[in-house]
Protein backbone atom coordinates (compact mmCIF):
# COMPACT_ATOMS: atom_id res chain seq x y z
CA UNK A 1 0.00 0.00 0.00
CA UNK A 2 1.67 3.02 -1.29
CA UNK A 3 0.22 6.29 1.00
CA UNK A 4 1.63 10.00 1.10
CA UNK A 5 3.82 10.44 3.79
CA UNK A 6 2.37 12.97 5.17
CA UNK A 7 -1.47 11.83 5.19
CA UNK A 8 -3.28 12.38 8.79
CA UNK A 9 -6.64 10.07 8.29
CA UNK A 10 -8.94 11.76 10.95
CA UNK A 11 -9.42 7.95 12.01
CA UNK A 12 -5.85 7.73 12.66
CA UNK A 13 -5.29 10.80 14.12
CA UNK A 14 -8.68 10.00 16.67
CA UNK A 15 -6.98 6.59 17.63
CA UNK A 16 -3.10 7.73 18.05
CA UNK A 17 -4.36 10.61 20.09
CA UNK A 18 -6.82 7.62 22.57
CA UNK A 19 -3.69 5.96 22.67
CA UNK A 20 -1.76 8.84 23.99
CA UNK A 21 -4.43 10.02 26.48
CA UNK A 22 -4.55 6.19 28.11
CA UNK A 23 -0.32 6.18 28.28
CA UNK A 24 -0.43 9.03 29.86
CA UNK A 25 -3.70 8.12 32.10
CA UNK A 26 -1.18 5.10 33.46
CA UNK A 27 2.26 6.91 33.67
CA UNK A 28 0.36 9.83 35.76
CA UNK A 29 -2.23 7.10 37.64
CA UNK A 30 0.71 5.89 39.55
CA UNK A 31 1.67 9.36 41.74
CA UNK A 32 -1.82 10.01 41.56
CA UNK A 33 -3.97 7.12 42.53
CA UNK A 34 -1.54 5.48 44.88
CA UNK A 35 -0.81 8.09 46.72
CA UNK A 36 -4.25 7.75 48.32
CA UNK A 37 -5.26 3.82 48.01
CA UNK A 38 -2.45 1.03 49.03
CA UNK A 39 -2.63 -1.17 45.72
CA UNK A 40 -2.99 -5.22 47.25
CA UNK A 41 0.19 -7.28 46.71
CA UNK A 42 -1.63 -9.35 44.46
CA UNK A 43 -2.77 -6.76 41.98
CA UNK A 44 0.95 -5.03 41.76
CA UNK A 45 2.14 -8.89 40.55
CA UNK A 46 -0.73 -8.89 38.24
CA UNK A 47 -0.06 -5.81 36.90
CA UNK A 48 3.63 -6.65 36.17
CA UNK A 49 2.85 -10.17 34.62
CA UNK A 50 0.79 -8.12 32.16
CA UNK A 51 3.26 -7.14 29.53
CA UNK A 52 4.50 -10.55 29.04
CA UNK A 53 1.27 -12.08 29.01
CA UNK A 54 -0.22 -9.99 26.19
CA UNK A 55 2.84 -10.30 24.28
CA UNK A 56 3.06 -14.37 24.53
CA UNK A 57 -0.96 -14.25 23.18
CA UNK A 58 0.12 -12.39 20.91
CA UNK A 59 2.77 -15.24 19.66
CA UNK A 60 1.07 -18.15 20.32
CA UNK A 61 -1.52 -18.30 18.25
CA UNK A 62 0.63 -16.79 15.49
CA UNK A 63 3.88 -19.39 16.14
CA UNK A 64 1.89 -22.48 16.42
CA UNK A 65 -0.11 -21.54 12.55
CA UNK A 66 2.97 -20.72 11.40
CA UNK A 67 5.74 -22.56 8.67
CA UNK A 68 8.89 -24.43 9.55
CA UNK A 69 10.91 -21.76 8.69
CA UNK A 70 9.29 -19.52 10.56
CA UNK A 71 9.79 -21.85 13.57
CA UNK A 72 13.21 -22.44 12.94
CA UNK A 73 14.21 -18.54 12.63
CA UNK A 74 12.24 -17.95 16.22
CA UNK A 75 14.65 -20.47 17.54
CA UNK A 76 17.06 -18.27 16.32
CA UNK A 77 15.52 -15.40 17.65
CA UNK A 78 15.25 -16.27 20.92
CA UNK A 79 18.81 -18.13 20.79
CA UNK A 80 20.74 -14.73 19.93
CA UNK A 81 18.57 -12.38 22.01
CA UNK A 82 19.41 -14.90 25.04
CA UNK A 83 23.13 -14.69 24.19
CA UNK A 84 23.82 -11.47 23.40
CA UNK A 85 20.59 -9.30 24.79
CA UNK A 86 20.97 -7.33 21.56
CA UNK A 87 17.18 -6.48 20.23
CA UNK A 88 18.62 -5.33 16.54
CA UNK A 89 21.36 -8.36 16.55
CA UNK A 90 18.71 -10.82 17.33
CA UNK A 91 16.33 -8.87 14.72
CA UNK A 92 18.49 -9.13 11.84
CA UNK A 93 19.92 -12.56 12.50
CA UNK A 94 16.15 -13.26 12.88
CA UNK A 95 14.99 -11.84 9.35
CA UNK A 96 18.18 -13.18 7.63
CA UNK A 97 17.54 -16.63 8.86
CA UNK A 98 13.57 -16.55 8.45
CA UNK A 99 14.60 -15.93 4.35
CA UNK A 100 17.72 -18.58 4.21
CA UNK A 101 15.33 -21.18 5.47
CA UNK A 102 12.32 -20.20 3.48
CA UNK A 103 14.84 -20.72 0.14
CA UNK A 104 16.17 -24.52 1.69
CA UNK A 105 13.23 -25.66 2.77
CA UNK B 1 -1.36 8.30 55.78
CA UNK B 2 1.64 8.60 57.61
CA UNK B 3 3.86 11.72 57.74
CA UNK B 4 7.67 9.68 56.33
CA UNK B 5 10.37 10.83 59.11
CA UNK B 6 12.68 13.88 57.85
CA UNK B 7 15.30 11.70 56.21
CA UNK B 8 12.86 10.04 54.84
CA UNK B 9 11.92 13.28 52.40
CA UNK B 10 14.49 13.58 50.29
CA UNK B 11 15.03 17.87 49.47
CA UNK B 12 14.71 17.41 45.75
CA UNK B 13 15.42 20.11 43.37
CA UNK B 14 13.99 20.40 39.83
CA UNK B 15 15.73 22.63 37.69
CA UNK B 16 18.03 22.66 34.08
CA UNK B 17 20.90 21.06 35.24
CA UNK B 18 18.77 18.46 36.25
CA UNK B 19 16.87 18.23 32.89
CA UNK B 20 20.53 18.66 31.15
CA UNK B 21 22.70 15.59 32.98
CA UNK B 22 19.34 13.50 32.64
CA UNK B 23 19.52 14.20 29.02
CA UNK B 24 23.39 13.40 28.73
CA UNK B 25 23.38 10.21 30.92
CA UNK B 26 20.48 9.27 28.96
CA UNK B 27 22.32 9.83 25.65
CA UNK B 28 23.95 6.30 25.10
CA UNK B 29 20.55 4.53 26.44
CA UNK B 30 18.60 6.42 23.62
CA UNK B 31 20.92 5.43 21.08
CA UNK B 32 19.90 1.91 21.42
CA UNK B 33 16.00 3.00 21.62
CA UNK B 34 16.69 5.22 18.58
CA UNK B 35 17.73 1.50 16.59
CA UNK B 36 14.18 -0.15 18.07
CA UNK B 37 12.34 3.43 17.09
CA UNK B 38 13.31 2.62 13.26
CA UNK B 39 12.39 -0.96 13.28
CA UNK B 40 9.12 0.84 14.97
CA UNK B 41 8.82 3.09 11.66
CA UNK B 42 9.77 0.77 9.18
CA UNK B 43 6.92 -1.77 10.43
CA UNK B 44 4.15 1.22 11.04
CA UNK B 45 4.67 2.01 7.70
CA UNK B 46 4.50 -1.60 6.33
CA UNK B 47 1.19 -1.72 8.69
CA UNK B 48 -0.98 1.34 6.41
CA UNK B 49 0.68 4.00 8.70
CA UNK B 50 2.11 7.52 6.78
CA UNK B 51 5.08 8.96 7.78
CA UNK B 52 3.00 11.66 9.44
CA UNK B 53 0.81 9.37 11.66
CA UNK B 54 3.81 6.64 12.85
CA UNK B 55 5.52 9.92 13.99
CA UNK B 56 2.86 11.29 15.62
CA UNK B 57 2.05 8.48 17.45
CA UNK B 58 5.59 8.30 18.74
CA UNK B 59 5.53 11.74 20.23
CA UNK B 60 2.39 11.44 21.70
CA UNK B 61 2.06 7.99 23.32
CA UNK B 62 5.90 7.30 23.41
CA UNK B 63 6.21 3.96 24.77
CA UNK B 64 7.97 1.28 22.64
CA UNK B 65 6.53 -2.33 23.43
CA UNK B 66 2.78 -0.63 22.99
CA UNK B 67 3.25 0.88 19.41
CA UNK B 68 4.50 -2.31 18.45
CA UNK B 69 1.68 -3.62 19.47
CA UNK B 70 -0.56 -1.15 17.93
CA UNK B 71 1.29 -1.82 14.89
CA UNK B 72 0.55 -5.51 14.83
CA UNK B 73 -3.02 -5.08 15.76
CA UNK B 74 -3.81 -2.38 13.11
CA UNK B 75 -5.82 -3.73 10.00
CA UNK B 76 -8.37 -1.46 7.69
CA UNK B 77 -10.64 -0.80 9.32
CA UNK B 78 -8.88 -0.13 12.68
CA UNK B 79 -10.15 -2.12 15.58
CA UNK B 80 -10.38 0.90 17.69
CA UNK B 81 -11.77 -1.31 20.95
CA UNK B 82 -8.81 -3.79 20.53
CA UNK B 83 -6.23 -1.58 19.41
CA UNK B 84 -6.78 0.98 22.28
CA UNK B 85 -8.12 -1.47 25.03
CA UNK B 86 -4.17 -3.20 24.26
CA UNK B 87 -2.37 -0.92 24.77
CA UNK B 88 -4.58 0.18 27.92
CA UNK B 89 -3.58 -3.45 29.43
CA UNK B 90 -0.02 -2.95 28.32
CA UNK B 91 1.10 0.34 30.43
CA UNK B 92 -0.75 -0.85 33.31
CA UNK B 93 2.75 -1.36 34.62
CA UNK B 94 3.47 2.38 34.21
CA UNK B 95 1.25 3.05 37.42
CA UNK B 96 3.66 1.00 39.76
CA UNK B 97 6.36 2.71 37.81
CA UNK B 98 4.82 5.92 38.58
CA UNK B 99 4.13 4.93 41.87
CA UNK B 100 7.88 3.91 43.04
CA UNK B 101 9.01 7.57 41.98
CA UNK B 102 6.46 8.91 44.70
CA UNK B 103 9.04 9.57 47.17
CA UNK B 104 11.33 12.35 45.45
CA UNK B 105 7.99 13.38 43.27
CA UNK B 106 5.55 14.36 46.22
CA UNK B 107 8.73 17.08 46.61
CA UNK B 108 8.11 19.00 43.06
CA UNK B 109 4.91 20.85 42.03
CA UNK B 110 1.89 19.23 40.24
CA UNK B 111 2.95 20.77 37.15
CA UNK B 112 6.51 19.36 37.53
CA UNK B 113 5.46 16.06 38.66
CA UNK B 114 2.79 15.57 35.45
CA UNK B 115 4.95 16.69 33.16
CA UNK B 116 7.47 15.10 33.83
CA UNK B 117 5.41 11.71 34.06
CA UNK B 118 4.83 12.37 30.10
CA UNK B 119 8.62 11.09 29.46
CA UNK B 120 8.35 8.16 31.33
CA UNK B 121 9.81 5.13 29.48
CA UNK B 122 11.28 1.92 30.87
CA UNK B 123 15.20 2.82 29.52
CA UNK B 124 14.97 6.69 31.61
CA UNK B 125 12.51 5.32 34.41
CA UNK B 126 15.49 3.01 35.07
CA UNK B 127 17.83 5.03 34.91
CA UNK B 128 16.18 7.74 36.82
CA UNK B 129 15.10 5.22 39.66
CA UNK B 130 18.69 4.50 39.91
CA UNK B 131 20.05 7.59 40.48
CA UNK B 132 17.39 8.73 43.14
CA UNK B 133 17.86 5.62 45.24
CA UNK B 134 21.46 6.57 45.07
CA UNK B 135 21.34 9.79 46.35
CA UNK B 136 20.78 11.79 43.72
CA UNK B 137 18.66 15.17 44.05
CA UNK B 138 17.44 15.90 40.61
CA UNK B 139 13.54 15.71 40.62
CA UNK B 140 14.21 17.35 36.92
CA UNK B 141 16.37 13.88 35.48
CA UNK B 142 13.14 11.97 34.43
CA UNK B 143 12.02 14.62 32.43
CA UNK B 144 15.63 15.10 30.78
CA UNK B 145 16.38 11.51 30.14
CA UNK B 146 12.72 11.65 28.97
CA UNK B 147 13.92 14.09 26.23
CA UNK B 148 16.63 12.37 25.25
CA UNK B 149 14.21 8.94 24.76
CA UNK B 150 11.85 11.06 23.04
CA UNK B 151 14.15 12.69 20.54
CA UNK B 152 15.81 10.00 19.72
CA UNK B 153 12.33 8.04 19.24
CA UNK B 154 10.51 10.12 17.54
CA UNK B 155 13.81 11.35 14.97
CA UNK B 156 14.37 7.40 14.53
CA UNK B 157 10.39 6.85 13.90
CA UNK B 158 10.85 9.14 10.60
CA UNK B 159 13.76 7.94 9.44
CA UNK B 160 12.32 4.37 9.97
CA UNK B 161 8.99 5.28 8.61
CA UNK B 162 10.81 7.29 5.24
CA UNK B 163 12.65 4.14 4.70
CA UNK B 164 9.97 1.35 4.94
CA UNK B 165 7.97 3.73 2.44
CA UNK B 166 10.26 2.61 -0.50
CA UNK B 167 10.37 -0.99 0.77
CA UNK B 168 8.27 -3.19 -1.68
CA UNK B 169 7.19 -6.38 -0.94
CA UNK B 170 7.84 -7.20 2.93
CA UNK B 171 8.04 -11.07 2.43
CA UNK B 172 10.96 -10.69 -0.21
CA UNK B 173 13.54 -9.25 2.63
CA UNK B 174 11.57 -11.51 5.64
CA UNK B 175 9.76 -8.06 7.04
CA UNK B 176 6.99 -9.69 7.67
CA UNK B 177 8.66 -11.97 10.23
CA UNK B 178 10.02 -8.72 11.65
CA UNK B 179 7.15 -7.97 14.18
CA UNK B 180 7.27 -11.75 15.57
CA UNK B 181 11.12 -11.04 15.83
CA UNK B 182 9.85 -8.37 17.80
CA UNK B 183 8.00 -9.69 20.40
CA UNK B 184 10.19 -12.71 20.69
CA UNK B 185 12.99 -10.56 21.95
CA UNK B 186 10.53 -8.81 24.14
CA UNK B 187 9.52 -11.77 25.26
CA UNK B 188 12.99 -13.07 25.94
CA UNK B 189 13.67 -9.41 28.15
CA UNK B 190 10.20 -10.04 30.24
CA UNK B 191 11.18 -13.86 30.77
CA UNK B 192 11.89 -13.99 34.53
CA UNK B 193 12.58 -17.57 34.83
CA UNK B 194 10.48 -20.47 36.43
CA UNK B 195 7.70 -17.66 38.23
CA UNK B 196 6.97 -16.70 34.41
CA UNK B 197 6.26 -20.84 33.43
CA UNK B 198 2.21 -20.31 34.41
CA UNK B 199 1.26 -17.01 33.78
CA UNK B 200 2.62 -17.32 30.11
CA UNK B 201 1.96 -20.84 29.29
CA UNK B 202 -1.74 -19.91 30.39
CA UNK B 203 -1.66 -17.13 28.43
CA UNK B 204 -0.55 -18.87 25.51
CA UNK B 205 -3.08 -22.16 25.89
CA UNK B 206 -6.12 -19.60 26.26
CA UNK B 207 -4.99 -17.39 23.34
CA UNK B 208 -4.57 -20.18 21.02
CA UNK B 209 -8.15 -21.59 22.33
CA UNK B 210 -9.68 -18.09 21.89
CA UNK B 211 -8.59 -17.43 18.80
CA UNK B 212 -10.00 -20.40 16.96
CA UNK B 213 -13.00 -19.57 18.24
CA UNK B 214 -13.70 -15.46 18.99
CA UNK B 215 -13.58 -13.07 16.03
CA UNK B 216 -10.96 -10.12 15.38
CA UNK B 217 -7.80 -10.00 17.90
CA UNK B 218 -10.05 -10.43 21.22
CA UNK B 219 -7.74 -13.49 22.06
CA UNK B 220 -4.69 -11.45 23.13
CA UNK B 221 -6.86 -9.71 25.92
CA UNK B 222 -7.85 -13.10 26.47
CA UNK B 223 -4.92 -14.79 26.84
CA UNK B 224 -3.10 -12.17 28.59
CA UNK B 225 -6.03 -11.35 31.17
CA UNK B 226 -6.14 -15.86 31.82
CA UNK B 227 -2.40 -15.17 32.37
CA UNK B 228 -2.02 -12.28 34.85
CA UNK B 229 -4.81 -14.05 36.61
CA UNK B 230 -2.37 -17.25 37.47
CA UNK B 231 -0.22 -14.99 39.25
CA UNK B 232 -3.36 -13.55 41.44
CA UNK B 233 -4.71 -17.00 42.84
CA UNK B 234 -1.60 -18.51 43.05
CA UNK B 235 -0.98 -19.05 47.23
CA UNK B 236 3.10 -18.83 47.50
CA UNK B 237 5.31 -15.87 47.00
Amino acid sequence: MTRDPVALAPLTVGVVLAMAVVTYLTKAGGLWVLGRVTLPDRAERALDALPGAVVVSILAPAVVTADPPTWLAAGVVVLVARRTGNVLVALLLGVGAVLLFRGLL
Amino acid sequence: MTAAPADDAPDVQFGWAGVRDGYLRCVPVALGVAGYGVVFGVLAREAGLSVAEATLMSATVLAGAAQLIAVELWADPVPVATVVGTVLVVNLRYVLMGAALRPWFRRLSPRQAYASVFFTADENWALTMGELRSGGRQGAFLLGSGLAIWSFWVVATVVGATAGGVVGDPARYGLDFALTAVFLTIAVELWDGRSTVVPWGTAAAVAVLTEAFLPGRWYVLCGAFAGALTVVVRRDA
